[in-house]
């Protein structure tokens, strides 16, 4: 309640505030003698365990600080989303593993997200054999402990031929224990440019339609957005790719010595990393979306039948808004819960940041400020998901009048 | 309101509570930095027990038998600090170590000493706050292949998938070696032993690299060794020691004069089932002075002076420790015989 409420009978200030007293039988001196104890050890315990590290350290005589971070890493990455090699420093090192880290957890929360709305769906479904598969599914996935399914998949992975005997599916594609060999294209600026102008088609779109959906407001005519949505998202990449002189040149994956050169590669440390946090994080918010459509009363559908609306127009209006308030403050702890269960990467050598720092923190000594580094990446990308989320909570909130 | 406010105060006297009682129990956990010296030698005489830092499981070095008892090259260096303080070899409690925890293991006072195939570098004796006691062991990284791959040197391998395990100087000997040579390789990176050689022998790496003494002994526990090929290629120097923490001087002192010792025993042929024998008669002046009949070396190492009669009983001279667990694997001595034949293993005198 803000203090400009109109009610008067809401504005009342409370009872009459009295002066401390210096007497145990007060009880808000109790409540501030306590909160200064309670602080004043907290801050002691840190203190004393501080400078009781700093002075062990003294004593062995361990090098501390920050200062490795500018020395040269020297350590191999296999898979990097920027350029690096190991004359490259500790930060930059660093920074792969945060990269490497926030590749599996943003894909892994989208496909998660995907695969586990539609068995959550699934489960509710009348036809018997899909409801039973996806309750199987779910059963089965999350009460196997994540680790052991990693090593599972991985394992599995590295049963597929070598790359000599390469399995060949589709033109071009190879799968191998080398992992997944994709065509890609020569990447080139002009390519970038039109990346750049797909996402500004797509908030420009995002633009109009509102723009569009405050007229229909207005006078009750709906619009088409779709029209002019291809054209922005599609048409103007397209365009900038022309004028950059349309170039295309494809990168087809062949075998060359060891392995296949060219094209796009994912690896099977990515891949078993992925598919075990998907399908394990995918089986909990099956369940999540399954309560959240149950939660909403069946008579919301049937009423809404009855203004004549279309079954989707149902899902969309009345029933997901709904279902939305249950599911999204426990769909948090989901997307919290994948990006940290990443940290089992190291089990089957993907190198996110947990490996990356481990290495770093071995090869100086200096495992105080690598343990500390991992620690401030996972607070940041967590709280940077709760605050997302916790956004969007507050959005999609139902306005209560 | 006030039920609210009443239950939070109580629960936050509680906590304090708690804390207060935590902390004095806190207090007696951090290990005290050593004062003299002689700190881990004075805890280790306390506790009755030395606690080794050994591999997860290299045979030749250090692995548990059928029977859970620890054997092993690296083993045997524990048994010998024991039979040292002790006269009895089985006063070890053994911690194994990855090659990533090892070093925090020792540098928090988990284990008394190292004695884990580690490389001797500059870097780890200052900064990382430890002192090597000598080299009983010279290796050098080596590669792995499998012999159907066809690979005849180090240089084939570009474009290669190898294997590494990280936190190691093998990872950063591997990219100096490929940037000096300008070969690409790519990495794959696993930590636990078993994991990483389960990842070669699977074929998702090329090779395998490690010191070749590890690659030998990775070998050896093949089901058919005469599958995978060592390269003849070593690509660095890798003095392995065991290691104490900075400021240990009194047990870095006893752990060196051991190895030391098994050498010295070896350079005049005093073996496990001699060494009672020359003790009494052997008339070598140097002989009488190493098994303590005469002087009092034992005593400036702060043991009994019968110390070496004891490590060698128990253990044998350098020579034997050899033979008994690293010849089986199929290592030369090579480097590692003695300086008399033409190899690197030399002991100080003993006066």
């Amino acid at each position: 309640m803000s203090s400009s409420t109109a009610d008067p009978r809401l504005a009342s200030a409370g009872p009459p505030r009295r002066p401390i007293r210096l007497s145990w039988s007060d009880e808000r001196l109790r409540a501030i003698v306590w909160q200064i104890l309670v602080v004043g050890i907290v801050g002691a315990i840190v203190w004393w365990l501080w400078s009781n590290t700093v002075h062990n350290l003294e004593v062995r005589r361990i090098a501390t600080g920050f200062g490795f971070l500018s020395r040269e890493a020297g350590l191999p990455i296999g898979e990097s989303l920027i350029e690096y090699d190991p004359t490259h420093s500790y930060l930059r090192a660093l920074t792969v593993g945060v990269l490497n880290t926030l590749k599996v957890a943003v894909v892994g929360v989208i496909l998660a997200t995907i695969l586990g709305t539609l068995v959550g769906i699934a489960r509710l479904s009348k036809n018997w054999l899909v409801s039973k598969l996806a309750g199987f599914y779910v059963e089965v996935i999350r009460d196997l402990p994540l680790l052991l399914q990693l090593l599972f998949w991985y394992t599995i992975l590295q049963g597929l031929p070598g790359p000599r005997q390469a399995l060949n599916p589709v033109e071009g594609v190879f799968l191998s224990n080398r992992g997944m060999k994709l065509p890609w294209i020569e990447w080139l600026p002009a390519h970038s440019w039109a990346l750049v102008a797909m996402v500004a088609g797509i908030g420009a779109t995002w633009a109009y339609a509102r723009a569009m959906r405050k007229k229909q407001y207005a006078d009750g005519q709906p619009r088409k957005i779709w029209p002019a949505g291809l054209a922005l998202i599609l048409g103007l990449p397209l365009v900038v790719w022309v004028a950059h002189g349309a170039p295309f040149t494809p990168d087809i994956p062949a075998l060359r010595g060891f392995n296949f050169r060219g094209g796009l590669t994912v690896s099977p440390e990515y891949f078993a990393l992925l598919l075990g946090l998907v399908t394990y994080t995918a089986g909990f918010i099956a369940e999540i979306v399954r309560a959240g459509i149950l939660a909403v009363n069946q008579g919301q559908w049937e009423a809404a039948e009855a203004l004549g609306l279309r079954r989707g127009e149902i899902l969309k209006r009345i029933v997901l808004p709904q279902a939305l308030r249950v599911i999204v403050p426990p769909m948090t702890s989901q997307y919290l819960n994948l990006t940290k269960n990443s940290s089992l990467a190291v089990a089957i050598g993907y190198q996110d940041i947990v490996s990356i720092a481990n290495t770093t923190l071995n090869q100086t000594g200096q495992a105080i400020e690598g343990i500390a580094i991992i620690m401030l990446v996972y607070l940041t990308i967590s709280l940077s998901i709760s605050l997302f989320m916790n956004w969007y909570n507050a959005r999609i909130a139902l306005v209560e009048r | 309101m006030k039920a609210l406010r009443l239950s939070v105060t109580r629960a936050l006297g509680g906590a304090a509570l708690a804390t207060l009682m935590a902390a004095p129990l806190a207090a007696q956990q951090p290990a005290a930095p050593a004062g003299g010296g002689a700190a881990t030698l004075d805890a280790i005489r306390a506790r009755g027990t030395l606690i080794c830092g050994v591999n997860t499981g290299l045979a030749g070095f250090a692995q548990p038998d059928s029977q859970g008892v620890w054997r092993g090259f690296d083993v045997d260096y524990c048994r010998a600090v024991a039979a040292a303080l002790w006269n009895d070899p089985t006063k070890v409690r053994y911690v194994p170590t990855t090659a990533q925890n090892r070093f925090t293991a020792l540098q928090s006072g988990e284990v008394d000493m190292l004695s884990r195939n580690t490389t001797w570098t500059l870097s780890r004796d200052t900064s990382l706050g430890f002192d090597f006691t000598g080299i009983n062991f010279y290796d050098g990284q080596g590669f792995m292949v499998k012999a159907a791959a066809g690979v005849r040197t180090a240089r084939d391998l570009n474009g290669a998938t190898i294997c590494v395990q990280p936190g190691t100087t093998t990872e950063q000997n591997l990219t100096d070696w490929a940037r000096a040579n300008r070969i690409q390789f790519t990495p794959v990176v696993i930590e636990q032993l078993n994991d990483v050689v389960g990842a070669y022998v699977s074929g998702r790496c090329d090779a395998y690299t490690t010191d070749v003494s590890g690659l030998a002994s990775t070998r050896s526990a093949q089901p058919r060794p005469q599958e995978h090929v060592i390269l003849p290629d070593v690509i660095s120097k890798e003095p392995l020691g065991p290691a104490v923490r900075h400021g240990d001087q009194r047990m870095a002192d006893l752990v060196r004069w051991i190895h030391f010792g098994l050498i010295g025993a070896e350079e005049l042929g005093i073996t496990a089932a001699n060494v009672a024998q020359a003790a009494t008669s052997d008339q070598r002046p140097e002989v009488q002075r190493m098994l303590g009949r005469t002087g009092d070396l034992g005593r400036m190492l702060t043991v009994d002076n019968a110390w070496l009669v004891n490590v060698i009983r128990h253990v044998g001279n350098y020579g034997e420790v050899f033979e008994r667990n690293l010849t089986p694997i199929g290592l030369q001595r090579g480097p590692n015989a003695l300086w008399t034949n033409g190899g690197l293993q030399y002991s100080p005198p003993f006066r």
